[in-house]
């Protein structure tokens, strides 16, 4: 399938020079694509879609009757990243993490960055995901996010800046997997003259993980368990999908209980303890006793055997402080603060409301801004301002001005494009990008992450519960060739 | 195990095997309809009867024609038995399982739920109803030879095991309970041109026309009735299931022979036992149909035992704090 009336317009396009010609990394990509037949590639993109239909990979579509399902929609052209971009994200990503786990750390100890006055101490006492019952709390290992989620987007500049970190549950990781294992039979040829990065290992790390920073109540030997909500959240093949690649139970909070100071399963044969869950049930509904009173999913009195240290939780409790959009811009300072380092990886310009003046400056500004809740995820409670009606802006003025705390606002930000099949020719689509990273005795990136690609033509949002789809991403091993050299 | 878990796989194990043999009953009907005279329709009436909800069935649908009978047990979601209904609830129990079961089995229950919800909207025209019929039922063998295949046979392998064993041991008594009881009312009443066609059917019924073939030749009701109820080898028969079912049981226990350890090992041994002595020239003496519905009584006390040892939450120990525990809700029998 021909490339030649592809254009990459004003966008930093991730395969394809400025100038039309293949980047060098993505040559020998590029060059087997040319080579297939548009209905081949056609026929692979929907044996790809069917594939991930059979393995059940899907969403069902809520309010219809008939239980319609969907699955996640997945582009076979992968996005590649070559080895010196990716040493440095890696880099970055693992110093963000170590001075974050520091920070929340220390919020919930004796709070020096505050008395230092570097964060506002009541931004951080009005944050959401700041847990007052957390304070004075030791998690095993002294490593509070075990496994983060954090976005980057590569600007039309040609960096990439984080645009913000997932420290609670975050999920998509199976997609990552799962899209590689689809893709190795979609392409396999590309596949083998490209020394792309494998990721099959994830789930072994993160047992390792898990395993690392185990309470010493284990004595060597944890058992380990998935938490879920249940079989009718959204993430719940992830969660299914992780502990049968761990090979550990998946639990729901009705299959645990505390007794005699440890958290049990009820098994067929009795009570058998649990010493690491890696919960994907969010810290408001994780223990009745402390949290949320009406929560039934989680287990009554399983914070109190957390405090005794008897327990590990993946992620700790009270992560979502530093998850915070306006505690996010403070970041920056917190890695020279606690690691005394200049940050690698830079923020995205971001205005916070809480500031008279920077919020002066995004009510006057709302058509060129993105606007966000700082509580908010999955395109949630977000105006896009260049896209937006008159009507949305004022509505968003309004909530500012009610409640300055909870907004932020960033340019917008003309992310990088990767070309998606559509019909018989290929178009440019938005793309960001979401490493994990596991943290236990040192830091763990996964080689690539989730690209997230907003199908909409000309949408700068790739979150799939607005429209958007997946791609593999390809980290290459070897520093890449010069064109023609292959 | 997760209780839970185990509770799961045995109602997988049950609802795929129920999806099969209500397939087989409908195909079994069909290919019997081509061989008699006129479509009677009372052959259908007891199809809807076995599965056990006739009622439902009346209340719907009113008189028990052909198509009234297959779209309610194939495709209606409000029959909580049809065939689609038991691969939706097998399909929930296998996701609620996934990480236990392997990834061919999940994915394979998962298509083959989609082949069956698919035919919901684009239902097989007549000629290819009796292959679809047979796509659901080689589809439930491929689960239960990819489960023996790729699954090690371990505790959560045993419970799957007990479900498809349960399920089958009820299904035969039932279709037997319901056939013999519409083919003879009487067992003196021999001697209708079709007799031989009829009792094949219900042979057919059970997968077990051939093998009974090879085993006593002749039709003969009381063979027949043998052959279902007691044959020590032939995988249907409710003898074959029960003593099967019983392996299964004892290993989650490391239970040995001639011993039990809980109040299910002993109702399943008791029920086992009956049928290991028992003799059908008595059976038919003292009632068929009271024997069988006794046998079914019995079976469902053993599935109740079942869950109260293994799966039903069991009380804390006093000291522990009071805390809520979730009743767990039993699955549909």
């Amino acid at each position: 399938m021909a490339f030649e009336t592809y254009d990459t317009e004003i966008f930093y396009d991730e395969l394809f020079e400025p100038d039309g010609r293949p980047r060098s990394s993505a040559a020998p990509l590029i060059q087997r694509l040319k080579a297939m037949s548009p209905e081949d590639l056609v026929r692979q993109q929907k044996a790809a879609e069917s594939e991930f239909h059979q393995l059940g990979i899907t969403f069902t579509v809520y309010g219809d009757k008939a239980g319609t399902e969907k699955i996640f929609p997945f582009d076979i052209i992968p996005r590649i990243v070559n080895h010196e971009e990716w040493a440095r994200i890696e880099k970055g990503l693992s110093q963000r993490i170590q001075a974050l786990n520091l920070f929340i750390d220390d919020v919930y100890h004796d709070q020096k960055i505050l008395k230092d006055n570097l964060i506002p101490a009541d931004m951080v006492r009005t944050s959401f995901g700041f847990k007052p019952e957390c304070i004075g709390l030791k998690p095993p290992g002294g490593i509070w996010i075990h496994v983060t989620g954090t976005d980057l987007v590569r600007s039309s500049d040609g960096n990439y800046y984080v645009l913000e970190d997932n420290l609670r549950c975050p999920s998509g990781v199976s997609y990552v997997l799962e899209n590689r294992s689809v893709l190795k039979r979609t392409l396999p040829q590309v596949f083998k003259n490209m020394s792309v990065r494998p990721v099959d290992d994830y789930p072994h790390r993160l047992l390792d993980t898990l395993c690392q920073t185990a309470p010493a109540s284990a004595k060597g030997n944890p058992k380990v368990v998935v938490l879920t909500p249940g079989a009718y959240n959204s993430a719940y093949f992830e969660h299914a999908f992780l502990a049968q690649q761990m090979g550990v139970e998946l639990v729901e909070g009705r299959d645990l209980v505390v007794l005699d100071g440890y958290v049990m399963a009820r098994t067929t044969k009795g009570f058998e303890r649990v010493d690491v869950i890696y919960r994907r049930v969010d810290d408001d509904f994780i223990d009745p006793l402390v949290f949320r009173k009406d929560s039934q999913l989680g287990v009554p009195g399983l914070m109190e055997v957390y405090r005794k240290g008897r327990l590990t939780l993946a992620n700790a409790p009270g992560t979502g402080v530093a998850d915070d959009k306006a505690i996010y811009t403070y970041v920056p300072a917190i890695i020279r603060y606690y690691l005394g380092e200049e940050p690698i990886l830079p923020n995205v310009q971001t205005f916070v409301c809480w500031e008279p003046d920077q919020k002066k400056y995004v009510l006057e500004n709302l058509g060129s801004l993105v606007v966000k809740a700082v509580n908010q995820s999955g395109g949630y409670g977000m105006l896009v301002g260049p896209h937006s009606t008159l009507e949305e802006q004022n509505k968003f003025a309004g909530l500012i001005q009610k409640n300055p705390r909870d907004y932020i606002a960033q340019p917008t930000l003309s992310l990088s494009r990767v070309p998606i099949i559509v019909d018989d020719h290929f178009e440019g689509r938005h793309v960001d990008l979401r490493p994990y990273i596991l943290y236990g005795k040192k830091p763990y990136i996964i080689p690539g992450g989730l690209t997230r690609v907003a199908l909409k033509k000309g949408s700068l949002v790739v979150n799939s519960s607005q429209g958007g789809g997946s791609k593999d991403t390809w980290v290459l091993d070897k520093p890449s060739h010069p064109p023609g050299r292959r | 195990m997760l209780s839970r878990l185990a509770d799961s796989l045995f109602w997988l194990g049950r609802y795929v095997e129920r999806a099969e043999n209500v397939a087989r009953f409908i195909g079994v009907n069909l290919n019997l309809m081509l061989d008699l005279p006129m479509e009677p329709a009372h052959q259908w009436r007891p199809l809807a009867v076995t599965t056990g909800d006739y009622a439902a069935f009346e209340k719907n649908y009113g008189d028990p024609t052909r198509d009234n009978v297959i779209q309610f047990l194939m495709y209606d979601v409000n029959n909580p038995n049809s065939v689609l209904s038991c691969l939706q609830k097998a399909r929930e129990n296998a996701r609620t399982s996934r990480e236990v079961i392997s990834s061919e089995m999940w994915e394979h229950v998962n298509i083959f739920y989609h082949q069956v919800s698919g035919a919901l909207n684009n239902p097989p025209h007549d000629d290819f109803l009796y292959h679809f019929c047979r796509q659901v039922r080689f589809n439930s063998h491929l689960f239960s030879g990819l489960s023996d295949d790729t699954m090690s046979h371990n505790e959560a392998w045993h419970f799957l095991r007990l479900g498809r064993l349960f399920e089958r041991a009820d299904k035969t008594a039932r279709i037997l309970d319901v056939k013999y009881f519409f083919l003879l009312p009487k067992v003196e009443d021999i001697g209708t041109p079709y007799d031989i066609i009829l009792w094949t059917a219900l042979l057919k019924s059970a997968s077990a026309s051939e093998m009974y073939r090879k085993k006593h030749s002749l039709i003969q009701p009381a063979k027949v009735a043998e052959f279902l109820m007691l044959d020590p080898d032939f995988p249907r028969s409710m003898r074959y299931c029960l003593v099967n079912a019983e392996k299964s049981l004892r290993a989650v226990a490391n239970t040995p022979p001639g011993t039990y350890s809980n109040n299910a090992e002993k109702q399943l041994g008791l029920l086992r036992a009956e049928l290991d002595y028992a003799d059908v020239g008595d059976i038919i003496k003292n009632g068929l149909h009271e024997y069988l519905d006794n046998f079914e009584g019995k079976l469902n006390s053993v599935g109740d035992a079942l869950f109260s040892v293994f799966l039903a939450f069991r009380p804390l120990p006093k000291e522990a704090e009071p805390v809520q525990i979730h009743k767990m809700e039993t699955q549909q029998q």
